[in-house]
């Protein structure tokens, strides 16, 4: 089993390679440079900007000398944020956004599969389509819309009672601060969740072993604890690899709504600051973290179905 | 001998988007104990759902009417609860597919024990012991090994010796075997049929053997009832039956059987297709495929009669031929 | 139910040989009603069909409305120059935005950016999906191991960021983003289809189809494509509304559509930052959206439910 991610863990590796060397050079390829400004500067100012942060070296040079300062943990300096490293802002940034995707996943977790569940053993019951309807409500309408919405109603219209929450800024984590992103960023994963537990369950307990379990008189509690459920469990843990984009896209919407210094946020204001460095940095930081969890859930498979044991 | 599983007037109906569809129609079919009755019919004949009905597992869209006593106990209106006092209990199943009907994540050991541990209320260390006990039983080599292996380490043929062992856990009264050689090798088929022989003579328990293969009706059972199109058709004891079988359906059935002692020229089919159980022909359900077919067959059902000799038979021109 | 039919090798065991003939009509007859019983289940399927039949009306409306509104959507007010509420005085239906501009006009081409991107975007997966599922499943192999290992490393990739990448390098360029949406969504098509090639591939009647001395050419067009197309169909409805979504997102975090022009997630944007004063700019066009959204969820999980019966 260990040969086996050992063997992942080098497939990974090139794998992320690739996505920095595209990155890096798409980025260089931008028509305009990210001096260019409404008011352009005088070419001599220019030059030694570009000579300051390496960008008159050839290419290559570029290239290999980022790659270099890459294994040493330096992303180079921010191109916007003229004080800060691109180590520094993502320092800052990724504690803000792994303890909101945290907080989220563990949310939608606790209460999505037994939502799931509970829809799936009363199948199409009222109390079913009701679960379900909501969960469908939660993934069509998009964080981007539900954020305003929250703050429109806890910011504004609530705003003179108990119920009022802060819409924007991040207080230093101060929990009432934390409440309505966390929501947000929770609730199109507790209906995904829901709607793969129901599903997979309602599958599991049509199987022939769940039939074998019931014909040997187990009570119907033990036959679904026991015979049912790790199998359903399959793909709702298949779900939480994709899940880590959709938790790192999602950072960037609740951020920018909500105001906090994440590097969802970070990355928008990159973007649209044309700031490469930091665009790439957090770029090969999302990369990292969705091979790493994906390698995590395949050892949760392990775990869950032993017919998958990897040799 | 008094039976000890009885089924009266049993009728499974499915409901389904496009109407009530009849699976089972009015079957009515007892067992004794230390017999083995064959059940005999083609894929959607009903054989199977009339014990599933038994079992209590028909899927959700089912509705079964009529009787299924255990003793005095009336299966098809007790709750979930007092069915699961006898399920694994006093009645098992075998199942057809052994390739699936194994919890996958759990191991073979656990899997066993777990049906004396709920009824019987044992501990772990005699739950395992019994488990290897009954392993050794349905001679599953190295036993001690195998408690401790997940089923998809394990053959086929093994798997059903599994399956025929967790049956036997808490020594039934009743064993329902679902086509337990269909999904296997042949070679196995033979030692899977001779384990169950085994059972039969060893236990004393009624044996139900569902099966479309007269084969192994003949080897394994006391007496045959035929269903067709959700009913039964023939009844009778295995001699009589294969001897001088009286319905159509039943004589092409044992046509259709290829025999190593007789030389033929080509296979025997019956003609035409099972019927479809959503738009049954009139009268008799196989009056279109029936090679001996007149008018009263296309107009009138026959029922299930009784002739002297304790076979039965729902048929106008074996009723004929009698009172001739 | 277990009685489900039973293959034994053994000959005569099935019972019933019909001549090859027979087989055949009986296939015919079955393909055909297949169609029908799933046009059938559909029919019956109430949100489904509800769900149709508001998408259409929403998308005559946002490509046919335009022409009936008195302003464009571009076009700013100089009376006003603020958000104002609906005046039919004034021919502002559903009032204007901050700057005076029509909101009713602006939802509407809002919607036309929608439907045309989820079209578009939805084409472009839709061909490489097939091309790539279909050929890695087909020809198996070495060829099958080195698509699917690359579709492998492709998920593993963030992909969003790479489509922000675009954005940014190429300057937000509207044609650009149905490319880019198109590249990203293709994969689990792919995937899909692949599975579906495999399993077909191995079916009785492809394999009596090469028997028969048939081409692949023709194998893959009369047998693979037509029994493929019911998951495809499945899979775009469901696919679509994921590119409408994609491009809202993007254009909400100003990194879409660029002004004048609009879409429903610029609008939403625009309308984020009114809300306190002006709640109806920030509604109005998330309630669009989200019924968008939503219809075309009801509408896949009605043609799955009707095309894939095991699933009732």
């Amino acid at each position: 089993m260990w040969a086996y991610f050992t063997r992942r863990l080098f497939i990974a590796i090139p794998t992320l390679w690739v996505v920095i060397t595209v990155a890096f050079f798409l980025m260089r390829l931008a028509p305009g440079g990210p001096f260019d400004q409404e008011a352009p500067l005088p070419p001599e100012i220019m030059a030694n900007l570009k000579a300051a942060y390496g960008l008159d070296q050839p290419l290559w040079w570029q290239y290999v000398n980022y790659l270099g300062n890459l294994l040493q943990g330096d992303f180079g300096p921010s191109f916007k944020y003229k004080d800060f490293s691109v180590t520094e802002l993502i320092g800052q940034g990724f504690p803000v956004s792994i303890q909101n995707g945290a907080a989220a996943l563990f949310i939608a977790v606790l209460i999505g599969i037994p939502l799931g569940a509970m829809a799936a053993l009363r199948q199409n019951s009222g109390a079913d389509h009701a679960a379900m309807t909501v969960a469908m409500t939660g993934i069509v309408i998009p964080n981007f819309v539900v954020g305003p919405l929250l703050a429109l109603i806890f910011g504004i219209w609530l705003r003179d009672t108990m119920f009022a929450l802060p819409v924007a800024g991040w207080n230093n984590g101060a929990l009432p601060n934390r409440i309505l992103p966390v929501i947000c960023l929770a609730l199109p994963f507790i209906a995904y969740i829901a709607r793969i537990t129901r599903a997979s369950l309602i599958e599991t307990l049509r199987t022939n072993y769940v039939r074998t379990a019931r014909a040997k008189g187990l009570p119907f509690r033990m036959v679904v604890l026991r015979h049912a459920f790790k199998s359903a469990m399959i793909p709702v843990v298949t779900y939480l690899g994709p899940a880590t984009v959709f938790l790192l896209t999602g950072s960037m919407v609740i951020e920018t709504i909500f105001g906090l210094p994440g590097i969802g946020r970070y990355f928008v204001q990159g973007a649209l600051n044309r700031d490469y460095t930091l665009v790439m940095g957090v770029t090969i930081l999302a990369a990292s973290l969705v091979i790493f969890l994906n390698l995590l859930v395949d050892m949760a498979y392990a775990w869950l179905d032993p017919k998958v044991r990897y040799e | 001998m008094t039976s000890v599983l009885e089924i009266d007037k049993l009728t499974v109906s499915f409901s389904t988007p496009d109407g009530a569809v009849e699976a089972v129609t009015d079957v009515s079919l007892s067992v004794e104990a230390g017999e083995c009755l064959g059940l005999v019919g083609e894929s959607g004949s009903g054989k199977s759902q009339t014990f599933m009905a038994a079992m209590g597992l028909l899927a959700d869209n089912a509705t079964a009417n009529g009787h299924i006593r255990l003793d005095s106990m009336d299966l098809l209106s007790a709750s979930e609860k007092k069915l699961n006092t006898v399920r694994g209990e006093r009645i098992a199943m075998i199942f057809q597919d052994p390739m699936t009907s194994l919890t996958p994540h759990m191991k073979i050991g656990r899997q066993l024990a777990e049906v004396l541990i709920e009824h019987q209320g044992v501990d772990k260390e005699t739950g395992r012991r019994r488990s290897r006990e009954m392993l050794d039983r349905v001679h599953i080599p190295e036993a001690e090994r195998r408690l401790d292996m997940y089923p998809h380490e394990l053959s086929g043929g093994l798997r059903q010796r599994v399956m025929i062992a967790m049956a036997l856990m808490c020594e039934p009264e009743v064993i329902i075997a679902d086509e337990p050689t269909t999904a296997l090798d042949v070679t196995v088929q033979a030692q899977i049929l001779d384990l169950l022989t085994e059972v039969k003579d060893d236990l004393g328990a009624a044996i139900v053997l569902i099966t479309h293969d007269l084969g192994v009706v003949a080897g394994l059972a006391d007496r045959v009832a035929v269903m067709y199109a959700g009913r039964i058709v023939e009844q009778g004891t295995v001699a009589d039956i294969f001897a001088a079988p009286t319905h159509p359906y039943t004589q092409g059935l044992l046509a259709c059987t290829p025999r190593l002692d007789v030389e033929t020229e080509a296979l025997v089919t019956i003609a035409g297709q099972p019927p479809n159980l959503q738009n049954l022909p009139s009268g008799c359900s196989f009056h279109p495929r029936c090679p001996h077919v007149f008018d009263r067959c296309k107009a009138e059902r026959p029922s299930l009669e009784n002739l002297s000799n304790g076979q039965a038979k729902a048929c106008f021109r074996a009723a004929q031929e009698a009172a001739e | 139910m277990s009685d489900a039919p039973i293959r034994d090798s053994r000959p005569g065991a099935n019972l019933s040989v019909p001549n090859a003939a027979a087989l055949d009509k009986a296939a015919d007859v079955e393909g055909r009603s297949l169609w029908q019983d799933a046009f059938r289940r559909l029919q019956a399927n109430r949100a489904a069909m509800i769900s149709a039949i508001v998408l259409i009306v929403m998308a005559f409306v946002c490509f046919v409305g335009p022409v009936l509104v008195p302003w464009s959507y571009e076009e700013i007010d100089w009376d006003i120059l603020e958000a104002t509420p609906p005046n039919f005085d004034t021919g502002h239906y559903l009032g204007t935005d901050s700057l005076g501009r029509d909101l009713l006009a602006r939802i509407l081409q809002g919607g036309q950016v929608s439907f045309l991107v989820g079209i578009l975007a939805t084409s472009v997966a839709l061909v490489i999906g097939v091309t790539v599922g279909a050929t890695a499943g087909f020809m198996g192999g070495r060829v099958d191991q080195v698509l699917m290992r690359f579709v492998d490393v492709m998920y593993a990739v963030p992909l969003m960021f790479f489509i922000i990448i675009l954005m940014v390098v190429f300057g937000r360029n509207f044609y650009l983003m149905f490319l880019a949406i198109g590249f990203v969504e293709w994969l689990t098509m792919s995937r899909i289809v692949r599975g579906q090639t495999l399993t077909l591939k191995n079916k009785e009647f492809i394999e009596a189809a090469r028997a028969s001395g048939g081409s692949t050419a023709s194998i893959i067009a009369r047998h693979i494509i037509p029994n493929v197309l019911g998951v495809v169909i499945v899979y775009v409805t469901l696919t679509i509304p994921q590119v409408i979504l994609l491009e809202s997102f993007l254009s909400f975090l100003g990194l879409g559509v660029q002004p004048p022009m609009t879409s429903w997630g610029a609008l939403i944007a625009e309308g984020a930052q009114e809300m306190e004063i002006t709640p109806r700019t920030l509604i109005l066009p998330a309630v669009c959206l989200s019924t968008t959204l939503f219809c075309f969820n009801f509408l896949g999980d009605g043609l799955r439910d009707a095309l894939d019966p095991k699933d009732r």
